[in-house]
């Protein structure tokens, strides 16, 4: 019962249950501590990439040899997608910030399952350790690129196995975190939260869950089939034994596409939280947003195949696919345009995490659109598996996701730590890093043009104008994100101690403590309207003590059964 | 006066659920959970599937030769032992519905009776195959087509994830027998018997797409 | 009393439909036919019309399995259209792959 008590007073950073110590965290099957060891790990492994990634642009300064061997760079650039993809875009927004508040913005104490919660982040241990011991065991890491494309991934005398298994276990952490969200959001949400007076994060993750629960197995069956081929030659994808390299393709996309969208709807979600708080203003079409976020979950199943317009697919397939991929533009569009709306006439605030907002819509612009370059037939031939392409997933993946991934940690970071953060530092790191961004990835568009291709390792000196542009761009990127981490260190080291409401916020999540309580509310809240409302509070925190409310009229029968 | 009555009983429920948070239980929330999980093992063969269908499409007649080989008999045999064991499980919810707590765990012991039936003749078929050198990299099979090649491919790795699955099943359902022994599963709290049911009804629908497919393709 | 707090407070109806031991019983006697029957269309030799008849047939005895023994009957809407988005979106993998392959 003391147990029980402690829960609502101290904070969940505070809270010792029946572990004390590291134990407490890497035992506890609470959701916010769950959340923040997804966040130490992913941190790890984004500056791992981080310093993969300098070091292929340093390598990429001077025409032949700089600082490697050619195969030490295929390694790394194979690793640095590898470790991006699987370990930090993927899982980083879902994971983190899906564990740590949506259960708190749908008024729920924890997630549906807590320990099934616990033991997906413990996959995720296991598959990045896989993945680590890849890099020394064997002929050293994979060389193919986070693709893995047959034959060559059948073929190489590198530690692909590994590698693969390790991307294998991953897929299985994310499914059961997207299991435990679908069940979450559909079992758990407060009395009178509706579907549509859920926040719009809640919506994103989702979407997201669903391509998490439907996609990821078939890339887990095709990881498999290449360890299997590779260890026992299972003839299922090797040309020499009839096998066909484009299903293999097919199925590897099949997931891999719609893992783009994976990576890019909890992004657009905390777009959709960001702008109405720092606008004071309700959100431009809610539901439009809402089930933009379904749509293009759901075309984003059918487009895998852009990926291989020029693997030898049939002519019809590439018609279908491409025709397809343009469709995607609308939903995204939707959303892109209600974003804009929500500002127009707004009283906006700037702060820090609208300003990397305005940041992602900007450079995720130039990365849709670049995408409709890519999506056309005729261009794509052109470009294909060049700069183009590098630059083009770097402006949707980093300019998106990871810029969000940013802006995420400076809207929440106050709510999850209790502390607040110097916002002009925040501002200023912004500014270096768009610069930086732009820099290091704007000139690949302009070699990939030029014919500049991607994955290799030398090129014609006429183009070291631009390659030593774009180094030099990423070390002004990096300095800017070591700055603005060095902030938010600092303000969890040192900084002031942070309001329940620092933003002006209308989402649950607000209205609880900083850091929040073990349990979350005291009572679970009653929700009376929509996410957004600035005017009037939507939520009964306290429904024994707050009977009498000023919508106290609304506190009907039908609101307090829950769905 | 009404509405805050109703209120005043619903902070009465809250205030409940909040003493017994840790242990609540929403068995509707746990088959959502199961029946997503049998989405992805779904998936996970309708990768292979699909990958079936697409050599299947290039190498027909291969496909056809090599399928001749199999042996019909026992791989209706091997069906008609899931299909039982299906409606076995299904029987033993039933029973312990009607408290029939010593029904329930006989069929479930004739349940994993089944599956290990099933397991056993999986285990002659690999090794008729295996000993007349059809295996990945084996004399038989280096010398046949291209579709011959595919096809037993597909086959020992369809089959051999199915039959994993069959033992992972059967550790399933003994967990379950475990706590319905020991009264944790009962007549109004059996959602986790039925979870373990699910499980092992979808084992024998891949199964029920396994047997055609690689037995009955004269 | 407990159970009936639970099921307020987290808005659950914890289930309890019975079904007798005779439906199960001819569910499974119709399956077995059904295999019976598939493996006698099987060595019928009817051509490219083999491979419909025997998935047609898989699939019904899906159906049945899923309705009768998985409970779909009982199950609530949620789960009846969750198990049609999961069918639709299997459906077209193959569809689009089969863009590919087919006019290759």
């Amino acid at each position: 019962m003391t147990d029980t008590l402690a829960a609502h007073e101290g904070s969940y950073l505070e809270y010792e249950g029946r572990h004390k110590g590291i134990l407490g965290w890497v035992l506890s099957t609470d959701h916010k501590r769950i959340g923040l060891l997804y966040l130490s790990a992913i941190m790890v492994f984004f500056f791992v990439a981080m310093t993969l990634g300098v070091m292929m642009r340093l390598e990429m300064l001077t025409p032949g040899e700089t600082i490697m061997k050619p195969q030490t760079y295929n390694s790394i650039f194979t690793l640095h997608g590898v470790i991006m993809v699987f370990l930090f875009i993927i899982p980083a927004i879902p994971a983190v910030f899906g564990n740590f508040i949506m259960p708190i913005q749908i008024g729920a104490k924890d997630v549906a399952f807590p320990r099934l919660n616990l033991f997906s982040w413990y996959l995720y241990m296991t598959g990045a350790t896989l993945a680590i011991i890849s890099l020394f065991t064997g002929g050293g890491a994979a060389d193919t690129g986070w693709t893995f494309y047959v034959p060559y991934s059948i073929r190489s005398a590198q530690n692909v196995s590994f590698t693969t298994l390790a991307a294998f276990v991953l897929g299985f952490s994310t499914i059961v975190t997207g299991l435990n969200f679908i069940v979450t959001i559909h079992r758990m949400r407060a009395p009178g939260m509706t579907w549509f007076r859920m926040p719009l994060f809640a919506w994103g993750l989702y979407a997201t869950s669903w391509i998490q629960v439907l996609a990821t197995p078939v890339i887990g069956i095709t990881l498999f089939l290449i360890i299997l081929e590779r260890l026992l030659g299972v003839g299922v994808f090797d040309p020499a034994l009839g096998g066909d390299p484009i299903l293999y393709q097919h199925m590897f996309w099949i997931y891999s596409h719609p893992a783009v969208y994976i990576m890019i709807l909890p992004a657009m979600g905390v777009v959709s939280e960001i702008l109405p708080t720092f606008a004071r203003k309700d959100i431009f079409g809610y539901k439009q947003i809402a089930i933009s976020s379904l749509g293009i979950a759901l075309i984003g199943y059918l487009v895998w195949g852009h990926h291989m317009f020029v693997s030898g697919m049939s002519d019809t397939a590439r018609i279908v696919f491409s025709l397809l991929t343009f469709l995607v533009a609308i939903p995204t569009g939707v959303k892109i345009f209600n974003w804009v709306a929500t500002l127009y006439k707004g009283s906006i605030k700037f702060s820090a995490p609208l300003y990397y907002v305005l940041a992602f819509i900007f450079i995720f612009s130039i990365g849709g659109l670049t995408g409709l370059v890519l999506g056309a037939l005729a261009t794509d031939i052109h470009v294909t598996d060049t700069y183009f392409v590098v630059a083009h997933f770097h402006y949707v993946m980093f300019g998106g996701m990871g810029i969000m991934f940013f802006a995420t940690m400076h809207f929440w970071f106050p709510k999850m730590f209790g502390k607040m953060y110097n916002e002009k530092i925040a501002v200023i790191a912004c500014t270096i890093i768009i610069v930086g961004f732009n820099i290091l990835y704007f000139p690949m568009f302009i070699m990939g043009y030029m014919g500049m291709p991607r994955r290799y390792y030398d090129y014609l000196p006429h183009l070291q104008g631009w390659h030593i542009l774009s180094t030099v761009g990423s070390w002004i990127l990096v300095a800017g994100i070591v700055f603005m981490f060095g902030n938010l260190l600092y303000a969890l080291l040192k900084g002031p101690k942070a309001a329940r409401n620092p933003w002006g916020g209308t989402t649950l999540e607000w209205r609880v403590s900083s850091p929040p309580t073990v349990e979350n509310f005291d009572e679970i809240p009653v929700v009376t309207g929509g996410p957004y409302v600035h005017d009037k509070p939507t939520y009964i925190m306290q429904p024994s003590k707050e009977l009498v409310h000023e919508n106290g009229d609304k506190l009907k029968g039908e609101t307090l059964k829950a769905h | 006066m009404i509405e805050h009555t109703e209120a005043l009983e619903h902070t009465a429920t809250a205030e409940h659920s909040h003493a017994a948070a840790h242990v609540h239980r929403d068995d509707e929330g746990s088959k959502m959970g199961m029946w997503l999980f049998l989405f992805t093992e779904l998936l996970l063969f309708g990768g292979m599937f699909l990958l079936y269908g697409g050599y299947r499409f290039a190498y027909a007649d291969g496909f056809k030769v090599a399928a001749a080989d199999m042996n019909t008999f026992i791989g209706a045999i091997n069906t008609i032992l899931l299909l039982t064991s299906s409606l076995s499980v299904a029987l033993s919810i039933a029973a312990l519905q009607q408290n029939q707590k010593k029904l329930c765990l006989s069929l479930l012991w004739f349940t994993l009776l089944c599956g290990l039936a099933f397991l056993v003749n999986k285990y002659f078929e690999w090794s008729h195959e295996i000993h007349n050198g059809i295996y990945p990299g084996g004399p038989a099979l280096e010398n046949m087509s291209n579709g011959e090649i595919l096809y037993f491919g597909l086959y020992y790795v369809m089959t051999g994830l199915h039959g994993l699955h069959v033992v992972v099943g059967m550790i399933f359902i003994g967990f379950v027998m475990v706590f319905i022994a020991r009264d944790k599963i009962t007549s109004i709290n059996f959602q986790k018997l039925e979870n373990a049911g699910l499980y092992w009804h979808l084992v024998d629908v891949i199964w029920i797409f396994l047997f055609p497919l690689f037995y009955l393709l004269h | 009393m407990e159970q009936t707090h639970e099921s307020r407070a987290f808005g659950t109806e914890n289930h309890s439909h019975t079904v007798g031991y005779g439906t199960y019983i001819m569910v499974w006697l119709g399956l077995v036919a059904l295999t019976a029957i598939t493996v006698t269309v099987a060595g019928m030799h009817l051509g490219s019309l083999t491979l419909l008849a025997a998935l047609t047939i898989a699939c019904i005895k899906t159906s049945l399995v899923a309705y009768y023994f998985m409970h779909v009957k009982f199950d609530n809407m949620v789960i009846k259209v969750f198990i049609a988005v999961c069918l639709l979106i299997f459906l077209t993998f193959w569809i689009l792959t089969f863009s590919d392959l087919s006019f290759r």
